[in-house]
């Protein structure tokens, strides 16, 4: 681990932040299975809710091509370009 | 009686721990595996310790790791040998060399000390203790051992081990919050992150960097240096070192950095709006006397390019303290329609030796040994004036003038705004070719040659610039024949000497509003202790 010292005034905390919620749900959502066995289950069920909680909202589906590699550039701006939200499927 | 040394508690080859003070006279010896003298001096402390035994604790603490075993070994000890590995009870003690020797008082006053082999000095120490102890001498041949031998120096002086220790035991020196970066995270992305950086890599403020850059400074680290717009956050020495560390100063640039800061943070230059302003104005930090050549500066061949570390860094690590403790970045309080590269950094020396004038510093009321820097609010620059052919110097004052028209727009005269002209080596040869030819000579003639009717400023087809016509229109046709001047006065243009002695191009930066309701230059003496 290597330490470093706030060059700034400290106002603000320098953790890793969330994005900042909007409140509501609407857009388009995107929902990434990893390709990890029943990924897609868990996936299945989230949309299933999702749509039943959020009519309005549109889902969008998308599968990395293998879960033991990094997501491909080319693919992360296809979907940062077709969805306003990502929930990723971690694993098991 | 000396004051007690620190205490320890530290564990022998054997495993056991050993603690000092543990309540009697003891000896102990600093030594490293890999040091001659250590190794002449074993055999010796081995010897006092057979022949003091219980009455004398012997305790060695070794730096040197595993091969302390191999030590030990070697000279067949038979006392505790203790492992100093990470040198933090060497440190403490404050030793420099080793073996360095401590005969101690039970409450751990110093008795006696001494460090490396002088033989005569260890001759005494058995002597001494001998007596002390009531006990008969050691029997050691003296004779056989080198009269004198210098000893190393100490394991944790090393840089890299010495500013760990030192990182570690400056828990009420540095008072920055600590950020603690995971394993998985690489460093550098992680500041691109936090927005700590200009655009380009930074390196990371480690505590042992930024304890190494406050050396530079005689200023204590929780000392304020400024308050800086926009956030009014507080620039302590501390502080300034973690920007300098990050923007790659070395620690002897400090003093120029921290009067370039004081300097920015005053009312009249105003720093909060040169770094607002959608003109896009920076500062522009000229430096004057010793200094320059004592860190190393640039004042010559491309001296307002890149490739010299100081130049460089002392200018980028400004502009970090700008954004990263007064919190002007870009997008937010600093809304520059363009921007530049000033931006990122622009810092250099004046060739006073090459200069014919009395240097900025010392037109601006300094001694000429003294160490100064002077910043201006800029907002274009540098732009080259090119005159090859020029041979009179009215010829080559003449062009320089020229080359001003273009500071806000060519159209635009008797401008309250400054300009600072760089003359380059070659066209100051022509200007003193026939005797010597003054900075007031070259002002008034920037201002004579750029001097025309009003009537040109009128707003027109062309430009809508100037006078608007209405104005033009009351004004009458004999106001607007009166001549105007590129500069409002002659105090706007200043000069400064630098660059390389090929090539006849001098260079200059377009000024912001100057004024109390924009910037003016400041000059400051550069503290050096």
């Amino acid at each position: 681990m290597t330490t470093i010292l706030d060059p700034t005034d400290e106002r603000k905390p320098v953790a890793r932040q969330i994005t900042a919620r909007t409140g509501t749900l609407s857009g388009t959502i995107g929902l990434l299975d990893i390709r990890k066995p029943r990924g897609n289950v868990l996936l299945d069920e989230l949309e299933r809710q999702l749509k039943a909680a959020a009519p309005g909202v549109t889902v969008k589906r998308f599968a990395k091509p293998t879960f033991t590699k990094p997501c491909p550039d080319d693919m992360r701006r296809d979907i940062a370009g077709q969805v306003d939200y990502l929930v990723e499927a971690l694993a098991d | 009686m000396t004051e007690a040394k620190p205490g320890f508690s530290l564990t022998s080859l054997a495993g056991g721990t050993h603690a000092f003070p543990a309540g009697g006279p003891s000896l102990v010896v600093f030594v490293k595996e890999d040091c001659e003298t250590c190794n002449t001096a074993a055999p010796v402390i081995e010897a006092l310790h057979r022949a003091y035994g219980d009455k004398l604790q012997v305790l060695m603490p070794s730096q040197s790791g595993e091969a302390s075993g191999v030590f030990a070994a070697r000279h067949g000890l038979t006392f505790p040998v203790l492992d100093d590995a990470g040198c933090k009870t060497s440190f403490d003690w404050d030793i420099e060399i080793v073996p360095s020797v401590f005969w101690l008082n039970p409450d751990g006053s110093v008795l006696k000390h001494f460090e490396g082999f002088v033989r005569a000095e260890w001759q005494a120490l058995s002597a001494e203790i001998a007596t002390s102890l009531a006990l008969p001498q050691a029997q050691i041949d003296w004779d056989a051992l080198p009269a004198w031998r210098p000893g190393c120096g100490s394991r944790h002086l090393y840089p890299e081990i010495f500013d760990r220790l030192r990182a570690e035991a400056s828990g009420d020196v540095l008072r920055a919050r600590r950020i603690d970066i995971g394993e998985a995270d690489d460093v550098v992305e992680f500041m691109f992150d936090q927005g700590f950086s200009d655009g380009l890599p930074l390196v990371p403020p480690t505590p042992e960097r930024v304890l190494r850059m406050l050396g530079g400074t005689h200023r204590a680290p929780q000392d304020l240096i400024a308050v800086v717009p926009p956030n009014m956050g507080e620039a302590t020495t501390e502080k300034v070192a973690i920007n300098a560390v990050m923007a790659g100063c070395k620690p002897e640039y400090m003093p120029v950095l921290i009067a370039a800061l004081e300097a920015v943070c005053t009312d009249a230059f105003n720093i909060h709006g040169v770094t607002a302003t959608t003109m896009g104005a920076a500062p522009v930090i000229v430096v004057n006397g010793p200094i320059r050549d004592r860190i190393g500066m640039n004042k010559g061949l491309g001296a307002l390019g890149s490739g010299n570390r100081a130049n460089a860094t002392i200018g980028r690590a400004l502009r970090l303290i700008v954004g990263n403790v007064g919190g002007g970045k870009p997008g937010g309080v600093e809304r520059s329609t363009l921007g530049n590269p000033m931006k990122y950094t622009m810092c250099f020396a004046e060739n006073e030796e090459r200069s014919p004038w009395p240097p900025l510093h010392v037109e601006r009321g300094f001694n000429k040994e003294d160490s100064v820097v002077t910043v201006f609010a800029m907002t274009g620059g540098p732009v080259h004036i090119v005159d090859q052919e020029s041979r009179e110097p009215q010829q080559v004052a003449g062009s320089i003038g020229l080359g001003l028209e273009s500071v806000f727009l060519p159209k635009l005269r008797n401008l309250p705004v400054d300009t600072l002209l760089v003359v380059c080596p070659e066209h100051i040869d022509t200007m003193m070719s026939q005797g010597h030819y003054t900075k007031a000579q070259l002002r008034a003639r920037i201002q004579e040659v750029t001097s025309r009717p009003l009537s040109e400023m009128v707003a027109s087809d062309t430009s809508g610039a100037g006078i608007p016509k209405a104005t033009a229109e009351k004004m009458g046709a004999d106001k607007l024949k009166a001549s105007a001047p590129k500069f409002a006065g002659d105090e706007y243009i200043h000069i400064v000497v630098a660059g390389s002695d090929a090539g006849k191009f001098s260079s200059t930066f377009h000024g912001w509003a100057t004024g109390e309701i924009g910037s003016q230059s400041v000059s400051r003496k550069i503290d050096l202790g």
